[in-house]
């Protein structure tokens, strides 16, 4: 009695199929030999190319591949109104591979908007512009400065080449995001970071620190959205790292197609795209890219990294499980491009923008927010502020953050903590103060006799000595 | 975890000498502390979740392994020091695994004796009239967890409905719960993902089931096993541990070498994942022929018809294991049978009308469709 037989042993039928193709990629140079007689499944005309991982790999031709990769970014761009003719982009470029597809599909989007703007009778739909912003994070982790300026010299380089039209590039070190309150950020940050000694914290500490300079330029030059190279590899371990915090209430804000719980809205075009397919595309464009050296990290988020990547080997499929696993949590309510209600922009665009949008009954409202990730606070995470009247600012801050911030960036120690307050940047205190102005407000919803207290004076009798 | 390395007292009486490093916490503490802030710590659960009440009847799960013997140990010290007026009860599987199973039966026998608990042993053979090792003869070694995983479930609330009990406890621990969620993202089951966390489960069904050990950790648990000199049985079943979840294991342990508070926080995540009411979640319901809970259906077509309808029963597949069917039977025997799946149904046509029907998972393992035909094969594949 045969355990696999043939219509029965499907499942390991199934794998030996995925190991198959899956074995191609290291052989990825010698496909043109192997694949002669495989032809795209497409086009029907040129040979296949493989090695982009996921669950198209060796079923498409370069050309197919390309238009296909192009395909899931502007699928992604258009039912989800990331941009419209009259915005302004801020493309964050880190110099890797995702980050650097991002920046051509945008261009590349851009280069066709001009073209219908220049061949258009009335030119009435605008183009929308382009920035480039690279961070530099030397201050945090050492990078020999000719490295650095070998590196930038490359960004400037390829974004010069990416014109017309012509795109705005921002060198921006970490440290601008202590620019506006004294001239000495690069060792107020340093002092700040010396207080986190969890590897992983610190990962996370500098993420914040990343997208509080990303916001900050955007809004310096007049950006309305960001946008990331975040890819369906790094947001799947994005996943499995928020859960190993401990942040799954939190979660599903990270990994939509639009964030806009920040002040210019971020936008993950190429969520749905593999970091093999990514990879794949700079080396038949020969698209260049950068790597900065890192030292060895110790980290969660290294750990789940690996762990992920590991298991994508093994199932082509298994990081757009992770992902559509996590699709199906409820999203927060700024998940979306907000509705546009500026009477300037074109009908055809708000209309537009209306089809697409979320539907608001799909997700929730958050009113808190961490002051130190931005994270939505779940109800436990949301402390009562009236025992926190005679606190110092400094502790009141520390019970204002998420359970994984306190856990893993903040100090657990009062004076050490009060330290780490001073050193923060103001964007940062600011952003605690108002979420705890914003409690007071929302307090009023559950203690109607706050709001009372107020009008007091203006009321005539009190309705209970009426009966 | 810092300082104190030359003296290493106690840190939580800061009396007797320190004389091991609690995995939860890293706090170094000697074992009389140890045993209290375990033990405190299942109470506060109990208490917290009121997970029983004064003169329930419950069953521990005891299949002779370190989980359910310190439950078994600290729940019946538990209800004798904090008097929670429960009746006791060890209910254990013999799945007919020769060589595994009756060497872990002798241990649950021993305990009977050790913690004076009545004893109830329920039977593949006498359930089903097979036992695991009938069936791993015919079946193979592919997949027979899930399978055994599934009669499991069932012939345990099998014998909770023989001792009347009005609960069911379970020796999952932190680990295993930290484990079952994240294989659930893995594997996109969103509907037990959205059920995989809770401390009780199946309130709906015949018997409530519990994990009291769901914030323990597993290292605690062999500790204290160990420091008690608790008498355990540690093999493996003979038959293939699952590979898969083995992966995943060796996860949460390297994690939980860098952070050990990353096991609690999964967990959390796990209880705070908001999941849309809108996703379709899997059918639960009670089957017509035997009564339990049942995820998955399989049609019956008793006229031996081709498709679907006609004069078919809906029931659970245990059921129909057990009511049309024993399965060396059913190897041999049976004509026509039929799953209530579309996609399914329509993959079985091409496959020149074998037969099939789906059973309905173990709580925590992977959904399969059982796939049997007239030739005699026998395997599963993995659904949805």
């Amino acid at each position: 009695m045969a355990c696999n037989g043939s219509g029965g042993g499907c499942q390991s039928g199934c794998y030996k199929d995925e190991e198959t193709t899956c074995g191609q990629p290291t052989a990825s140079s010698e496909t043109d030999s192997k694949s002669s007689s495989n032809l795209c499944l497409k086009c029907k005309l040129n040979d296949v190319v493989s090695g982009y991982g996921g669950i198209d790999d060796g079923r498409f031709c370069a050309d197919c591949f390309r238009s296909n990769l192009f395909g899931k970014f502007r699928l992604a761009v258009t039912s989800n109104a990331m941009i419209s003719p009259t915005d302004r982009v801020l493309v964050a470029f880190s110099g890797g591979p995702s980050s650097r597809v991002a920046l051509q599909f945008v261009h590349d989007m851009q280069e066709r908007a001009h073209k219908n703007f220049e061949a258009s009778r009335d030119r009435s739909l605008p183009v929308f512009g382009v920035g480039v912003v690279f961070i530099d994070e030397s201050v945090v982790f050492p990078i020999p400065s000719h490295e650095m300026e070998e590196a930038v010299e490359a960004i400037s380089l390829i974004v010069s080449s990416l014109a017309p039209p012509r795109k705005e590039f921002h060198f921006v070190p970490i440290e601008t995001v202590y620019s506006s309150d004294s001239s000495d950020g690069k060792e107020r940050l340093l002092e700040l970071m010396n207080v986190v000694s969890d590897p992983t914290g610190r990962e996370d500490m500098l993420l914040s620190l990343r997208m509080l300079a990303l916001q900050k330029v955007a809004s310096e030059f007049g950006y309305n959205r960001i946008v990331l190279g975040s890819c369906i590899s790094r947001i799947a371990a994005h996943v499995i790292s928020a859960t190993v915090k401990g942040q799954g209430y939190s979660l599903p804000a990270d990994i939509q197609y639009v964030d806009a719980r920040w002040e210019i809205p971020v936008v993950l075009p190429l969520r749905d795209c593999f970091i093999q397919e990514i990879n794949m595309f700079c080396r038949l464009d020969s698209l260049k890219t950068v790597k900065l050296s890192t030292g060895p990290s110790s980290s969660i988020n290294s750990l789940v990294s690996s762990f992920v990547a590991l298991l994508q080997e093994e199932n082509p499929s298994r990081e757009s499980t992770i992902v559509r696993t996590a699709g199906k949590l409820i999203p927060f309510q700024f998940n979306r491009i907000p509705e546009i209600i500026d009477g300037n922009v074109p009908l055809a665009t708000r209309r537009r923008q209306k089809r697409y949008n979320l539907k608001s009954n799909e997700s929730v409202s958050s009113e808190s927010f961490c002051p130190l990730c931005n994270s939505p606070l779940d109800k436990s995470e949301i402390v009562d502020w009236s025992n926190l009247k005679n606190c110092r600012s400094s502790d009141t801050f520390y019970t204002s953050c998420c359970s994984s911030c306190q856990f893993q960036i903040l100090p657990p120690d009062s004076t050490s903590m009060e330290k780490f307050y001073m050193d923060l940047p103001h964007s940062v205190v600011a952003r605690s103060n108002q979420v705890n102005n914003g409690k007071l407000n929302a307090l009023r919803y559950v203690f109607p006799f706050l709001v009372k207290e107020q009008i007091q004076d203006c009321l005539l009798s009190d309705g209970e000595d009426e009966t | 975890m810092e300082g104190k390395r030359n003296v290493r007292i106690c840190c939580l009486c800061n009396e007797r000498r320190a004389s091991l490093k609690r995995p939860k916490t890293l706090q170094q503490i000697c074992t009389e502390c140890f045993y209290l802030a375990f033990e405190n710590e299942i109470h506060q659960i109990i208490l917290s979740n009121r997970l029983f009440s004064r003169g329930d009847r419950v069953a521990i799960g005891a299949s002779g392994g370190k989980d359910s013997t310190v439950l078994a140990y600290v729940l019946s010290k538990l209800n004798r020091v904090h008097d929670y007026g429960l009746h006791l009860f060890l209910l254990s599987v013999d799945e007919g695994i020769t060589g595994y199973r009756d060497d872990s039966l002798e241990t649950v026998h021993r305990n009977q004796i050790q913690y004076g608990l009545p004893l109830k042993i329920v039977s593949y053979k006498d359930l089903y009239g097979w036992t695991m090792d009938e069936i791993v003869k015919l079946i193979g070694l592919k997949n027979n967890c899930t399978f055994c995983g599934v009669f499991r479930r069932q012939a345990l609330d099998r014998g909770a409905a023989f001792l009347k009990v009005d609960k069911l406890v379970t020796g999952h621990n932190a680990d295993d719960i930290a484990e079952t969620i994240l294989l659930n993202i893995l594997r996109g089951d969103i509907a037990r993902l959205s059920r995989c966390s809770s401390i009780v489960t199946g309130e709906d069904g015949p018997i409530p089931r519990c994990k009291p050990f769901k914030y323990t950790y597993e290292k605690e648990i062999v500790m204290y096993a160990y420091f008690k000199k608790l008498d355990y049985f540690s093999t493996e079943c003979i038959y293939s541990p699952n590979a898969y979840r083995g992966f995943a294991r060796e996860f949460i342990k390297d994690l939980e070498r860098i952070r050990p508070r990353a096991i609690l926080d999964i967990i959390k995540s796990g209880e705070n994942f908001r999941i849309s009411t809108t996703t379709k979640m899997h059918e639960q319901g009670t089957c017509e022929r035997c009564g339990y809970i049942s995820s998955q259906w399989v049609l019956i077509d008793d006229q031996s018809s081709s498709g679907d309808g006609g004069g078919s029963t809906r029931c659970c597949s245990s059921a129909w294991w057990m009511f049309t069917v024993t399965v060396p039977e059913a190897l041999r025997s049976i004509s026509h049978v039929c799953s209530g799946g579309g996609q399914n149904q329509e993959k079985n046509k091409e496959k020149g009308g074998s037969l099939h029907g789906c059973i309905h998972g173990k709580e925590d393992e992977e959904m399969k469709v059982v796939f049997i035909d007239k030739g005699k094969r026998f395997s599963a594949v993995q659904s949805h």
